[in-house]
């Protein structure tokens, strides 16, 4: 077995919300709340949850945009959570982001010529005259013409704009790329080129993607492993096939039941779950999901449930948060 | 190609003020002054010979007729302007680059530095600034250059907190975290992403400020706290109302500096509406579209134009 290229352990971001007149600290806003995952070279991990629940935290504190404040990022077995100067520098290269909003990623002020040779600028890779053709390589293979790198990013629309985005994060040939939700801006005609071209370019230069979403079907396509995160913490983790056929999580369950299944004869136990996303600054005793979870029992309320390995399914990779994993009955019937 | 994101440089500078009939007109009166200030000293007599009898109204000797020394007018205000703008434009770009300078760092790096930096120019906005500027003005050895020290030291924290807040605005784009995901220092962060995405509000701050310096400064001149023995703007008004020019009638002392105090402060304002659109390229972009419509007989809308391939 392949050992992970990037292996995330008991990751933990905390925003200190302060108050008083010596503006003391008063609590934690718990964003992300010791998260462990590993990534394997090659696929593509989903990262899933409603909004609120830490997943761009996560992606952010990743690319070291925050700082964690506990935990540890193995990415071949250097430490990016704490790497340094010139030792992060290094690190960035490898591990690059592919943003959310189309419209405020890009700099409006330089054309995409400038955007796209910027990396390369900094990493000072290559003359400027190899740097001016790997710019045209990079757009012309995301699917841009040629003579559109003089142009600014309001000469383009959302789906351009994101291609823009692409070519950059590509520049440095990175080995690990996380999207932030690189569709959820778009028109959905426009969502499934942009979702082919990264399909695309994973296959050719064997980029391993983490995918941030709440839309599950996009998830789906694109995923060979999903992990859904619920406030702050990951509580279900599987290959994608188990995560759609075989939900454990009652909370996995429930987002699962909101996408339609095309197939009439698939039944399934239909959890409706009730209620808001508790605040993160405090969130429930236990298990987090408890107050809206419809098979809680008196202790779940005590002790926050690990990930641990679920025996039932042949995904060696199947993890659940949940005391009641293995009484709780499957949530599809045949 | 359009050539509204293609130009480049001075080119690109030159084109956005010929486009626009505003800037066109501000360019020319700013233009005019300008030469006056560089070539105008050496056409005109000494400003400080006494060259006929005081007080004499507008002649073909004497265009702007004379002061109550007898002293040319004319040559006093030409004089004058070279100084004048001098200082308008040193206080004008000195303040915004110090005001960019520092509310930028304070915006950017957030924290301690911020918090150390908006005490002190917090500090520097509520002392009353032309009041100080009379007290230090009056204490110091007077003299034009006194003046424009006083005005950078009383001007520039205005200019810094608008930066501070533009700062804050644009570091949470996501251009700035896709800057910093590539490994750019805080130093190029700030130079090629943040500053040149403020090119149009900075340009409006050296234009406002300017405007601002040029009026202080003959204010406290006319008020006789500076070097009354140099020829600026300021001091010709402080010598016509020394020798009663109200009293006596004679408006030609003091009525062609007004206009050319007026008419600078109107050039520059003209000029930045073109330069509002050199730094936003979709002002530009959409100029372009609606002369594009209108000229097909549509009704131009305020859709955005969009590349398609």
């Amino acid at each position: 077995m392949t050992s992970p290229i990037l292996q995330v352990e008991d990751l933990k971001k905390y925003y200190p919300i302060r108050g008083g007149v010596i503006a003391r600290k008063v609590a934690d806003v718990k964003a992300v709340n010791g998260v462990s995952f590993d990534l394997y070279p090659g696929e593509t991990l989903g990262l899933v949850g409603e909004s609120g629940c830490g997943k761009s935290t996560l992606g952010r504190t990743l690319m070291r945009l925050e700082e964690p404040t506990g935990g540890r990022v193995l990415f071949e077995g250097k430490d990016l959570a704490h790497a340094k100067g010139k030792e992060l520098f290094d690190l960035r290269a490898e591990i690059q982001m592919i943003f959310q909003d189309p419209y405020s990623s890009l700099n409006p002020r330089l054309p995409v010529r400038d955007i796209v040779i910027e990396p390369l600028e900094v990493h000072k890779m290559g003359t400027a005259s190899e740097r001016l053709d790997k710019v045209v390589a990079l757009c012309r293979r995301v699917g841009l013409k040629e003579e559109v790198i003089g142009r600014y990013p309001h000469e383009f629309s959302g789906g351009q704009r994101q291609r823009v985005g692409i070519a950059r994060a590509l520049a440095l040939e990175p080995k690990v790329i996380v999207a932030d939700e690189p569709v959820s801006a778009l028109d959905v005609s426009v969502q499934a080129q942009v979702i082919n071209l990264m399909v695309e370019l994973q296959k050719e230069l064997g980029l391993t993607y983490i995918f941030i979403s709440h839309d599950l079907s996009v998830v789906e396509y694109i995923s060979d492993s999903i992990a859904i995160m619920y406030l702050g913490r990951i509580v279900e983790t599987g290959k994608k096939e188990t995560i759609f056929s075989n939900p454990t999580h009652p909370y996995t369950r429930a987002l699962i039941s909101s996408v339609p299944n095309p197939d009439p004869r698939k039944r399934r136990v239909q959890v409706a779950i009730e209620g808001e996303t508790p605040s993160p600054v405090n969130p429930p005793s236990g298990c987090a999901f408890h107050p809206r979870c419809p098979f809680a029992v008196e202790a779940c309320k005590k002790d926050v449930p690990a990930l641990e390995s679920f025996t039932q399914t042949d995904d060696p990779r199947h993890n659940v948060a949940c005391i009641r994993k293995d009484e709780i009955e499957p949530h599809f019937k045949n | 190609m359009s050539g509204v994101s293609e130009a480049q440089g001075l080119r690109a500078w030159a084109g956005a003020v010929l486009r626009d009939g505003k800037a066109r007109a501000g360019a020319v009166i700013l233009l005019f002054f300008v030469l006056l200030a560089t070539v105008g000293p050496l056409l005109v007599t000494d400003p400080d010979a006494l060259v006929s009898v005081p007080l004499q109204p507008p002649s073909a000797e004497h265009w702007l007729g004379t002061t109550g020394q007898g002293q040319d007018v004319l040559a006093q205000l030409v004089v004058g302007t070279r100084v004048s703008l001098l200082i308008g434009f040193g206080v004008g770009i000195s303040v915004v680059l110090i005001g960019a300078l520092i509310g930028i760092t304070a915006g950017y790096f957030g924290g301690r530095v911020d918090g150390f930096l908006s005490l002190l120019f917090n500090v520097f906005l509520v002392i009353p600034g032309l009041p100080l500027a009379i007290v230090i003005a009056a204490y110091l050895p007077s003299g034009p250059w006194t003046l424009a020290l006083v005005l950078i030291v009383t001007g520039w924290a205005w200019n810094a907190r608008v930066v501070r807040a533009q700062t804050l605005a644009l570091r949470e784009q996501d251009f700035v975290a896709a800057a910093t995901v590539v490994g750019e220092s805080h130093f190029r962060i700030i130079t090629r992403e943040l500053l040149p995405t403020m090119t149009s509000l900075l340009l409006a701050q050296i234009i406002g400020s300017t405007v601002y310096a040029i009026g202080a400064q003959v204010g406290l001149e006319y008020l006789g706290l500076g070097d009354v023995s140099a020829f600026t703007w300021g001091t010709n008004l402080y010598w016509a109302e020394n020798d009663s020019a109200l009293l006596t009638g004679a408006w030609w002392t003091f009525v062609p500096t007004g206009i050319a105090v007026a008419l600078v402060g109107f050039a520059l304002t003209m000029l930045n509406s073109g330069f509002d659109e050199l730094s936003n390229p979709r002002l530009g972009m959409e100029r372009v579209w609606r002369q594009h419509l209108l000229s097909k007989g549509e009704e131009p809308t305020r859709a955005t134009p969009v590349v398609r391939s």
